[in-house]
């Protein structure tokens, strides 16, 4: 399964740098100096044992976390330096397929997907219709009947589709995904994950993908890297560390 | 002793507390001008607020006006002022009862709600994903809900101070034969300037309280089903402490015109 994705062949350009991340709560020092490249078309998949920190990190790079120190740079801007109205504009380029789903329950599916439009009439001018935009993303995730549906009335792995058509729907060239198979059943992860290698050949993303799944990481990964101690521990394809001697890389193959 | 460090620690609590909520008011005073306007969901919430709590406020205000007629009016015939209830009941309902009972339904309806609601919202992440998808969560949760309230608890006010004086007329009309024209030009009759604008003024300053207390705490609820719980309850008590202490600074500053 493995090959499934070609790499991209301009998959020198990074679009992605974390350089030296580091992140305390109180006494609890979380992130100590991790450091990611994400390149243009790759799927990478970060492991980490649970409370590592993982979506710490990924916070961070989105800004919904402020590091300690530490440089991050998306799309070549450091998003430090960026004002409200500007990290709002790189946001429609980074999608986040959160941890839970966080569909707003108080809303239809329907309003769920429209939502993410409302303020983003930069990238797409004002939308008139919505309506071609909502079906086209809910297709691509395979529930195109579930618009007039509450959050409530669906299932686990409906809500994590409908959570990723949300994400979809701004056509980001960055999508992070938090633990997307977490929580479901074999046969449903395979789908979401058959989701994600889809979404990524129809959309050209570049995507994080963070899990404990190894079976995820076979599967959909181009490069991995492993979050232990607050650093990037290890680095490489599935088979160069899954060949590791290092026993703390091993036991995540256990 | 170890009271009195544990109440010394208490009272230190709430003073931070205080502190962070003016932080909080600070933050809504600056985005509340700034565009873009969420007309809509401020309509929205108004509608949801009036809707949950009209109920609630009429029953009660009909009953306390009910009740509070009967109550006093025994103590009244002995002094054959019978004729003085539709002035005093309108008095102690306009000034202080009705706006103050009202608030802390509203307290435990509204304010709960909202706690209850953006801490779930909190914990779930959906704060988190609005905040990713481009909208200022800030703007889109807690001004809309802060702005409802301030104005919606004025007009809840309003309507339950009406319910009560029927409550109170009902009385009278049963057991003093009176006619609703007679009544309520006897409380028009006695109503003042400073019955009435100091009170308004006031239920302004509650509403604004309810919700930025019950938005506070959502906002910044802790993780876990637990702290959603907390985030309702402590937005009741906290808010209904500062209703009152808001009431005791309204009615301090409302004598200090009214002497002169
Ligand atoms: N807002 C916060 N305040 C205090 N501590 C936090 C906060 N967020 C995360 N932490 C701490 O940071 C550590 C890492 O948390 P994080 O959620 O990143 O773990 P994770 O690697 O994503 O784990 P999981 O696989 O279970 O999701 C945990 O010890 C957690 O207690
Ligand atoms: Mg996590």
């Amino acid at each position: 399964m493995s090959n499934m994705i070609e790499l991209n062949s301009t998959n020198t350009k990074a679009i992605v740098v974390i350089k030296d991340l580091k992140k305390s709560f109180g006494e609890n020092c979380v992130l100590d100096g991790f450091n990611l490249e994400l390149f243009q078309g790759e799927n990478l998949v970060v492991m980490g044992k649970s409370g590592s920190g993982k979506s710490v990190m990924i916070k961070c790079l989105i800004g919904l976390e402020e590091p300690d120190s530490g440089s991050i740079e998306v799309m070549g801007k450091d998003i430090k330096q960026l004002s409200r109205e500007a990290l709002d504009e790189l946001r429609t380029e980074v999608g986040f397929l959160f941890q839970g789903s966080a569909l707003y329950d108080s809303m239809s599916v329907r309003e769920n997907l429209e939502f993410p439009l409302r303020r983003h009439t930069k990238k797409f001018g004002v939308i008139k219709d919505t309506t071609p935009l909502v079906m086209e993303a809910l297709e691509s995730v395979g529930l195109a009947n579930t618009m007039n549906l509450m959050p409530n009335e669906l299932s686990g792995g409906m809500k994590r589709r409908i959570a990723l058509a949300r994400t979809l729907i701004l056509k980001p060239k960055i999508i992070l995904y938090d633990e997307p198979t977490t929580g479901l059943d074999p046969i449903t992860s395979k789908e979401i994950l058959m989701l994600m290698v889809s979404v990524q050949k129809k959309y050209n993303t570049s995507s994080i993908i963070i899990t404990h799944d190894v079976d995820c990481a076979r599967m959909i990964s181009n490069r991995m890297i492993l979050l232990i101690d607050g650093i990037n521990y290890a680095e490489g394809t599935f088979e160069a560390l899954l060949s590791s001697k290092d026993p703390k890389v091993q036991a995540f193959f256990k | 002793m170890n009271t009195i460090l544990r109440i010394i620690e208490a009272f230190k609590n709430f003073l931070l507390e205080i502190g962070e909520l003016s932080d909080f008011a600070g933050r809504f005073f600056k985005e509340v001008f700034k565009p873009p306007l969420e007309f809509k969901e401020f309509l929205r919430q108004c509608y949801n607020m009036g809707n949950r709590s009209l109920l609630l406020v009429g029953v009660t205000g009909f009953i306390i006006g009910l009740v509070f007629t009967l109550q006093s009016r025994p103590t009244l015939q002995q002094f054959g002022a019978v004729s003085w209830i539709p002035a005093m009941v309108s008095v102690s309902i306009i000034r202080e009862i009705g706006p103050i009972i009202t608030a802390l339904i509203c307290a435990g309806r509204i304010g709960s709600g909202i706690g209850a609601e953006l801490g779930s919202m909190r914990v779930t992440e959906q704060i988190d994903a609005m905040e990713v998808s481009g909208t200022n969560p800030f703007k889109y949760l807690v001004v809309t809900r802060i702005l409802a309230t301030t104005l919606m608890l004025p007009i809840l006010v309003f309507i339950g101070d009406g319910v009560a004086l029927l409550g109170s007329f009902l009385v009278e009309n049963l057991k003093g034969d009176v006619s609703l024209l007679l009544y309520f030009t006897q409380v028009f009759n006695h109503l003042e300037f400073f019955d009435v604008i100091p009170s308004t003024i006031k239920t302004f300053f509650f509403g604004f309280a309810i919700g930025l207390v019950g938005c506070f705490k959502g906002y910044y609820c802790k993780k876990g089903t637990a702290g959603v719980g907390l985030a309702a309850n402590s937005a009741v008590v906290f808010s209904s402490m500062l209703l009152f202490i808001i009431d005791f600074i309204a009615v301090f500053v409302a004598n200090i015109f009214y002497d002169v």
